[in-house]
């Protein structure tokens, strides 16, 4: 009980339950399932993202190029749909450009030995570079209405968004590879000691290369997600998003420094993040409120672990000498 | 006590598990240069930081100018006029020679304390001249060579009229020519009264500049000797002194065919030219000082680093190593030099450390705790592991169980060449007894061994056949019964027992 209280990812599932007791006693319409289903979809199309920056922020990396990904993909899929490609094949074409963007990212890392930080600034221009030069300061639209049931649709007969069905089922895989899975277990311990992996035989570099075309397959699949919801394509989409997408995972109980955190702690920051925003806008508080809230929650985020630290390496000194 | 600069009284110092030092005395007179010497782990860098303040003694006294002082911070040491001048002279590369010269106490000038580069500049120059060294103050620190980087530590010293001057093995990274520049202007600080405190491996060095020499081994005061009544072997024997056969029992072992074959390999810059074989069950121990290029071998027979030239084969097969992971599939495994940043990943627990480089052999890639547990208990048994058990933290174990966690990373891949590098350093006596069993017993079902020890008596007592390296290549081959440790030295330091007759 005692570690289960010390635990971040515990502390935010208090933090969430009591936004909702606060939100539905300040706000009526707070409570009301489809609007609490559909403000979901503010941040699945960050969240898809999210699950795969866990990973890669546990491994010490970080990638600031996903939004410009985002808005590359995109371009490429609107202009391939334009120039007569059907919806479905320009859709899976956005996919590989995302994927491909990740997988550009990833050489540079292991193979040019950028830090990640450095390397995905740099395709952070490049990649919204393209999409400005693809595109020019038009607008793609006009996308079939089929199109659209993927982003802004609903899940079989319920009220529940298609976006948050995938972004739950991309959570539950991730969340399991991560924690159950010998590739989670490598990740965590190139965050801890990436020299001692090298050392201890481990494919870092091989790791590396599948998290970070992984992150561009699922920019790609973000993209398809907002094109769709938003039903056009500009060179300017989701500006920003890298950053909220950092934020939501450190806020999550991911350690910035890498080597720790938990997928469940993510999806619940995101949530977080969500509930709290559509109850403000419920009660008309500005938005700009919600990033002072969600910067002190950050900065709570990052010192917490090392009050927890301290607290615990003095309970824990007796038997470290002993042994 | 007259006449004496420095001099330190009966010092003992302590760290966990470990005695460094025991009972050390030590003096230094002023104008005079004093060689201290001893092996690896003698405790001469304990003394020296103890000297410049960064440990404080646990038991004993240091009287500088016939008043007992201590020195909590380096920059108590410092003030009281005692420098020290390393291997790799820390400084600031982006700064100019005059402004790493003055950092800490620049010279200012006026009521608001503007920094007076024109004297800085001046007197920085003046003291270079003075060392015979022409280098313009305004050069920046990086485009200088580390000969060049000493010289200006010594100019930095002189700055703050040090009188005493520590030198821990400031020849190591240098040339002979840069060597010989370095001794001139040792001597010229010699004649102007400054007293400097030498350390080096290199014998022939401390004969050439000391005038008299003090002897450490395993943390005990040995003798002080004026340098003129020495000779070379009679300083290896204090250095070494000390009955080998008891410590390490050797296990008899039948050797068979050859396992791993080493033909001509080289890396620029760090090994040439080396070839060798070990055989199953075979211990093949690797002596030299450090920096001789053994530890860069390793590394690069494991794949960590490339090689430039040459092959390895291992059952006759050439093998096509490009990573440690290459390797392990090869079934050669690594114990690095450093535990802590290599070994380990300190922040995981010992189930996770034991499994680290087993992890592709769990069905479908899952994640099996209790498979996991029972590997990890396995090893704690066998290697008798004091933990409080699977779910402990590596970082929370003792140097000689976290060795212990390394070996069992490796011997869970089950490995048929296991290479280790300096697999006792830093532990006590008894986990050392364990590992050295340990190896026995490895070596006993069939394992080819080669074991990379500074320590003399390690190698000496263990191994079935000794390589000397020494700067980059073999020096010298000894069978077990024939190597001794004054053969072995004689090798590590680049000269044959014939030379150091006629000395």
């Amino acid at each position: 009980m005692k570690k289960l209280i010390g635990r971040w990812e515990f502390l935010l599932f208090l933090l969430l339950v009591g936004v909702f007791i606060l939100m539905s006693n300040l706000s009526p319409h707070f409570l009301n399932l489809r609007n609490l289903l559909d403000s979901t979809v503010h941040f699945t199309e960050k969240g898809v993202i999210a699950v795969c920056m866990t990973f890669i922020i546990i491994s010490g990396n970080m990638d600031l190029s996903v939004a410009s990904n985002m808005a590359m993909s995109a371009a490429v899929m609107g202009i391939a749909y334009r120039a007569g490609m059907g919806i479905w094949p320009a859709a899976m074409l956005c996919l590989l450009v995302g994927a491909l963007g990740g997988l550009f990212n990833g050489l540079v890392v292991t193979r040019i030995k950028l830090p990640s930080m450095v390397a995905t600034l740099a395709t952070f221009s490049l990649y919204r570079g393209i999409a400005y030069v693809l595109l020019g300061n038009q607008a793609i639209t006009g996308y079939p209405y089929q199109f659209a049931e993927i982003g802004q649709g609903y899940f079989l007969n319920t009220n529940i968004p298609n976006q948050l069905v995938i972004f739950l089922a991309l959570a539950a895989i991730f969340g399991f590879i991560l924690h159950k899975t010998t590739f989670g277990r490598t990740v965590y311990a190139i965050g801890n000691n990436e020299d001692a992996c090298r050392y201890s035989g481990l494919p870092v570099d091989r790791i590396k290369i599948i998290m970070f075309t992984v992150n561009g397959l699922l920019a790609g699949l973000s993209a398809i997600l907002l094109t769709s919801r938003i039903y056009s394509t500009r060179p300017n989409i989701a500006l920003n998003y890298e950053l909220e997408i950092i934020t939501a995972v450190v806020l999550g109980g991911v350690s910035i420094k890498g080597g720790r955190g938990s997928m469940i702690g993510v999806v619940l920051a995101l949530f977080l993040i969500g509930a709290s925003r559509f109850g403000m806008s419920l009660l008309n508080i500005p938005g700009q409120m919600m990033t002072v809230i969600i910067g002190m929650l950050l900065i709570v985020a990052i010192l917490l672990p090392q009050f927890l630290e301290r607290f615990s390496s003095k309970s824990s000194e007796a038997p470290g000498k002993a042994a | 006590m007259s006449g004496k600069l420095l001099e330190l009284r009966n010092i003992k110092k302590r760290f966990p598990g470990v005695v460094a030092l025991d009972g050390v005395q030590f003096d230094l007179k002023p104008g005079e240069i004093h060689g201290l010497l001893g092996e690896n782990g003698a405790g001469k860098s304990t003394l020296l930081k103890i000297i410049t303040g960064v440990h404080q003694p646990d038991e004993g006294e240091i009287v500088l100018d016939g008043q007992r002082v201590t020195f909590s911070n380096p920059l108590d040491a410092k003030h009281a006029g005692i420098a020290a001048i390393y291997q790799e002279p820390t400084c600031f590369p982006e700064l100019s020679i005059s402004e790493n010269v003055f950092m800490g106490h620049p010279i200012v000038s006026g009521k608001l304390n503007r920094m007076d580069w024109k004297a800085m500049h001046k007197r920085t120059e003046q003291l270079l001249k003075e060392l015979n060294i022409h280098l313009d103050p305004r050069t920046t620190m990086g485009l200088l060579n580390v000969a060049e980087r000493q010289l200006v530590e010594i100019a930095k010293a002189l700055s703050l009229d040090s009188k005493i001057l520590l030198m821990d093995e400031p020849t190591s990274a240098l040339t002979i020519q840069e060597a010989e520049r370095l001794f001139k202007v040792i001597n010229r600080l010699r004649e102007d009264g400054v007293a400097i405190i030498f350390i080096s491996h290199r014998l022939e060095e401390v004969f050439e500049l000391t005038d008299r020499v003090t002897v450490l081994r395993d943390g005990k005061y040995i003798g002080t000797k004026a340098t003129g009544e020495l000779t070379t072997q009679e300083v290896i024997r204090m250095m070494v002194g000390r009955s080998v056969d008891e410590l390490y029992p050797k296990k008899e072992v039948k050797i068979g065919k050859p396992l791993l074959e080493v033909k001509n390999i080289s890396r620029h810059g760090e090994f040439s030219d080396i070839s060798f074989t070990v055989r199953e069950g075979e211990i093949l121990g690797i002596a030299g000082l450090v920096g001789a290029g053994r530890t860069e071998m390793a590394r690069a027979v494991f794949g960590i680093t490339s090689l430039d030239r040459g092959e390895i084969l291992l059952d006759n097969q050439r093998l096509n190593i490009k990573s440690a992971r290459d390797a392990l599939k090869y079934g050669i495994a690594y114990l690095p030099e450093d535990r802590q940043d290599h070994g380990l990943v300190l922040a995981m627990d010992l189930a996770q450390n034991t499994t680290i480089s087993i992890l592709d052999r769990f069905k479908y890639s899952l994640l099996n705790k209790e498979k996991e547990r029972e590997i990890t208990e396995k090893y704690i048994e066998l290697l008798n592991i004091r933990t409080s058990g699977c779910t402990q933290l590596a970082r929370n174990l003792s140097g000689g169980n976290q060795q212990k966690v390394v070996l069992a990373k490796w011997m869970a891949t089950e490995p048929r060449i296991l290479i280790l590098d300096e697999p006792t350093r830093g532990i006590d006596v008894q986990a050392k007894a364990a590992v050295h069993t340990l190896i026995g017993e490895l070596a006993e079902q069939g394992l080819g061994i080669i074991i990379i020890s500074s320590e003399l008596p390690e190698v000496l007592g263990i191994s079935d056949r000794i390589l000397v390296m020494h700067e980059g290549k073999i020096a010298a081959e000894f069978k077990r019964g024939e190597a001794t440790q004054e053969l072995i030295l004689h090798a590590a330091i680049g000269r044959s027992s014939v030379d150091a007759d006629a000395v």
